[in-house]
């Protein structure tokens, strides 16, 4: 590992701590080195720090623990009479501000450079929402959802969990190598933190203020992270996947998903065009249900007190279908129901609006189709 | 006057008289009394909630409770432990000690002392009880960062900041009180720089709380307003600013993480010397360092949020002011081992929290340190390092400085000494214990787990079993310290007035248990008192 200009400072500086961030800790306790030059010399200021306080620590300590056993009253049963000494403390305030002087000079110098947005070769706004990610290229005008894919049967302890347990998700962000990526980062509803460890990136996600941060990924792979400010019920439940991609790769997968985003909206017109059966919808309804709804609402439409309506025999899955459908498409202001027009399908709304009408004990009988819900869009 | 002596009361039933007693009681060591029980029962409630926790943290997976409930008592924990644990006990420590510490005769404001302490039932009757109206209690972490606790808070959120209010100003009142106390009621000869240090730590303390409490209840109306009133202080959307209330929230919660320690400091400053029979190393750098400390912690506050988009210059300047923090507080740890140094040292139960104490706090102050340089806190921020952090101030730091003053003045309180094995017992296991939960937080925290979830991967799980096991035999420990304190009110060997034979000070001077009224006469201050 080479040191950056940083750690070459606070070496100078300090020259018992030029060594010492060099030491290696056994990895499951240590901070993550991560993959990008930022996140590497993070780790060396958090090593610095360490060594610092483990140094001191020792000293402190030792000498507490020399003095609780040589100056116990069955070894020197006459204490001193010393209560003050100018010189004493003047050292002992002195010292610490050196090494803290040591200490703020490679912080300061990374902090200039984690600051430092400027240059960038490519941008994604992220969005966060309860309690999901959206990522959009602004370069390329690309944009899709990011939801977590651990599914329930995991969570409940009903499989086994996989490696990737709450670290998974449907659409992973991709990204390329070798470019510094500038990421805006913003909230729909609360505050959200949007962390990557390996990049060294969390910068929170507040609603009306966009935050900036920026990565420089040197290596290909898949890295992981997890929402960091509490953010309501499905906080734990809201992971990034980031996969990163050589250049020419990341090229393809653009254009891959330009076509992508063609074809799904000649599926729409298809799914328009076509006359849905009752069966057709209720399965996907309910894959939709569990996606997104259930969180809130439960499985079982239960839902949650009045914070989290129960569905089952309520007011708008039983009563007529414009309201049920305006209240899906916009949600209710002011609490967690959000808006789900701009998020799925028409035939996803269709379908998830006619599953509910149809479940758990709600018989309404009646369904609706993808075209009606264009038309009311 | 005459007349009303000599109407003869009917007897009371002995229920109304006990009521009446604690109830309308004005005397300083009663309503000492009264806030430490209560601060008891709720110090047991919320371990309660954390048990519940670590529960569900002792696998991956949802086992026992659901994501709603979880941080509903996450937040109940923090906000109980914080207001009901916490501060009560050493606003009961002040009461009982500070006018038996300075010569006085009671509070100097005792009506108001009663009404201090009788508002906190009623305000944690009312946040406790949110628990059990619908939509549940307050779900949105101690903080309770808007937009999430005003414009998506619970309907209960408003039962949470009328208790927010009514605890303020108890709060407010008790610092009062205490100023008032220290700046009136001294004993002659009792001037400020012979004052026993931990009547200098409450009064410094007692500053910060009438300095911050107001901007705590300020940031809780303005939450309101935004929940009921139509005002958009919070919300982007009506030209607010989310932010804002984090910075208005830091602005008190930084202070506050120092009115729940430095007391602390005080009662470490007071046993210490005791037990190594030699005077306090460093007593007036001691008082300075702890103003210091109280100075600086208003320009921190920021290094809570530092990954909110602050800009740069604003996050060097909170760093440097947050690194300043290290050298008084260096200065306080360095004077307690000067005091230990050639000393003729014993280790009864208050000493040993007093060194646990020491030593532990340290060790929340060194990853405090590491917390401040802001490129390293982009990694640590929000993740159980942090949990690792402020529990290593609060558990060993607040809760085990309060253990070892009630070790250290019980017998003063109740005229028994305590067991002294059953103590040692108690220290060492909580030790280990506290140690067991909370330093494994630390790796997880590296690892890269986020606190406030009810669920995580897999990569977590072994630490996260350790800490759970600690957890519940940590809670196991306080039991038997219940036990103690119980069976020492009752009983035991009889305490001497001077109860250890290094303590210094005028609250060795009264009879143990202290009589009901004490220094009814000032004491006359000898000259060569003091540190």
């Amino acid at each position: 590992m080479t040191s950056s200009a940083g750690g070459l400072k606070s070496g100078l500086i300090i020259p018992i701590l030029w060594g010492l961030p060099h030491v290696s800790v056994a990895s499951n306790i240590d901070m993550r080195p991560g993959v990008t030059a930022m996140s590497e010399r993070i780790q060396q200021i958090h090593h610095i720090s360490l060594w610092v306080c483990i140094v001191v620590g020792i000293i402190v300590f030792g000498a507490m623990f020399y003095s609780m056993f040589a100056h116990r009253r069955s070894r020197n049963p006459t204490p001193a009479t010393f209560k003050d000494s100018a010189l004493v403390e003047f050292i002992w305030t002195l010292i610490p501000i050196l090494i803290l002087v040591g200490m703020a000079i490679p912080a300061t110098t990374a902090l200039r450079d984690i600051e430092d947005n400027d240059n960038s070769d490519m941008t994604v706004l992220i969005t966060a929402s309860q309690w999901k990610w959206h990522y959009e290229y602004l370069n390329s005008g690309i944009s899709y959802y990011s939801n977590n894919a651990t599914p329930d049967e995991q969570i409940d302890n009903l499989e086994p969990k996989d490696e990737h347990y709450l670290l998974d998700v449907d659409n992973a962000l991709v990204l390329p190598t070798n470019k510094k990526i500038r990421f805006l980062i913003t909230a729909d509803d609360v505050i959200h933190s949007w962390w990557v460890p390996d990049f060294a990136v969390k910068q929170d996600a507040v609603p009306g203020f966009i935050n900036e941060a920026w990565a420089h990924i040197p290596v290909a792979g898949v890295f992981r992270g997890q929402c960091a400010e509490l953010c309501g019920i499905g906080h734990a439940f809201m992971p990034i996947v980031a996969e990163v991609r050589p250049e020419e790769e990341f090229d393809a997968w653009i254009e891959e998903q330009r076509i992508a985003a063609a074809l799904a909206g000649e599926a729409a017109v298809a799914a328009r065009a076509k006359t849905w059966a009752m069966g057709e919808l209720m399965s996907i309804g309910e894959q939709v249900f569990v996606k997104h709804c259930a969180t809130c609402h439960e499985r079982d439409g239960v839902g949650q007190g009045s914070k989290y309506p129960a569905l089952k025999g309520s007011e708008i899955t039983t009563g007529p279908l414009p309201d049920h459908l305006g209240r899906v498409m916009d949600g209710k202001s002011d609490t967690e129901m959000q808006a789900w027009a701009p998020q799925l399908s028409d035939l996803d709304i269709a379908a998830v609006i006619t599953y509910e009408r149809n479940s758990w004990g709600n018989d309404v009988g009646d369904l609706i189709q993808p075209i009606t819900v264009y038309e009311a869009r | 006057m005459v007349a009303h002596a000599e109407t003869v009361q009917k007897p009371r039933h002995p229920f109304l008289a006990f009521a009446a007693r604690w109830l309308f009681t004005t005397n300083h060591k009663e309503i000492g009394t009264l806030y430490l029980w209560l601060s008891f029962l709720l110090f047991f409630i919320a371990g309660t909630m954390a048990m519940f926790m670590r529960m569900e943290l002792f696998e991956p997976g949802i086992q026992f409770i659901e994501p709603l409930f979880y941080n509903q008592i996450l937040t109940l924990h923090g906000l109980v432990m914080v207001f009901g644990a916490v501060m009560p006990a050493f606003v009961g420590l002040a009461n009982w000690m500070i006018p038996m510490m300075i010569g006085a005769p009671d509070m100097a404001l005792p009506r108001m002392n009663n009404f201090s302490f009788w508002i906190l039932p009623f305000a944690f009757t009312l946040l406790l009880s949110s628990l059990f109206v619908d939509g549940g209690a307050p779900n949105f972490g101690w903080t309770f960062y808007a937009p999430l606790s005003t414009t998506y808070g619970p309907p209960s959120t408003d039962f949470f900041i009328l208790g927010v209010h009514l605890m303020g100003i108890s709060s407010i009142m008790g610092a009062i009180n205490i100023i008032v106390t220290i700046a009136n009621l001294r004993a002659p000869g009792m001037t400020y720089m012979k004052m026993p240090l931990f009547v200098w730590t409450w009064l410094i303390t007692a500053f910060l709380l009438i300095m911050v409490m107001p901007v705590l209840a300020g940031v809780v109306t303005m939450m309101l307003t935004d929940r009921h009133f139509g005002t958009s202080f919070f919300d982007a959307a009506g030209g607010g600013d989310p932010v804002m209330f984090q910075h208005i929230f830091w602005f008190f919660g930084h202070p506050e993480v120092y009115i729940m320690i430095l007391p602390g400091f005080g009662i470490a400053s007071q046993i210490i010397p005791t037990f190594a029979r030699k005077k306090l190393f460093g007593y007036h750098s001691m008082v300075y360092a702890t103003a210091s400390i109280a100075f600086l912690s208003f320009i921190v506050w920021g290094h809570h949020m530092f990954t909110t988009g602050m800009p740069l210059f604003a996050e060097l300047f909170i760093m440097y002011a947050t690194m300043l923090i290290a050298v008084p507080t260096g200065v306080k740890v360095f004077n307690w081992v000067a005091t230990m140094w050639r000393g003729s040292m014993t280790f009864e139960t208050p000493m040993l929290f007093a060194i646990g104490f020491v030593m532990m706090f340290t060790i929340g102050g060194f990853s405090g340190l590491m917390l401040a340089l802001v490129p390293a806190d982009i990694q640590y921020h929000d993740t159980y390092f942090v949990v690792a952090h402020f529990h290593y101030v609060l558990y060993p730091g607040a809760i085990f400085g309060t253990m070892a003053a009630v070790y250290y003045w019980l017998p003063k309180w109740c005229g028994h000494m305590v067991n002294e094995r059953l103590g040692k017992i108690h220290f060492w296991t909580a030790t280990i214990a506290v140690n067991m939960t909370f330093f494994p937080m630390h790796f997880t925290g590296l690892a890269g787990m986020p606190r406030r979830i009810p669920d995580y991967s897999l990569q977590f799980a072994d630490f996260n079993m350790v800490s759970s096991i600690g957890a519940w035999l940590l809670g196991l420990t306080q039991v038997l310290f219940l036990y103690i304190v119980i069976k020492t009110i009752r009983g035991g060997q009889k305490a001497s007035d001077q109860v250890w034979e290094g303590a210094e000070g005028l609250e060795w001077t009264v009879p143990s248990p202290a009589p009901h009224h004490t220094f009814e006469t000032p004491p006359v201050i000898a000259e060569d008192y003091g540190p």
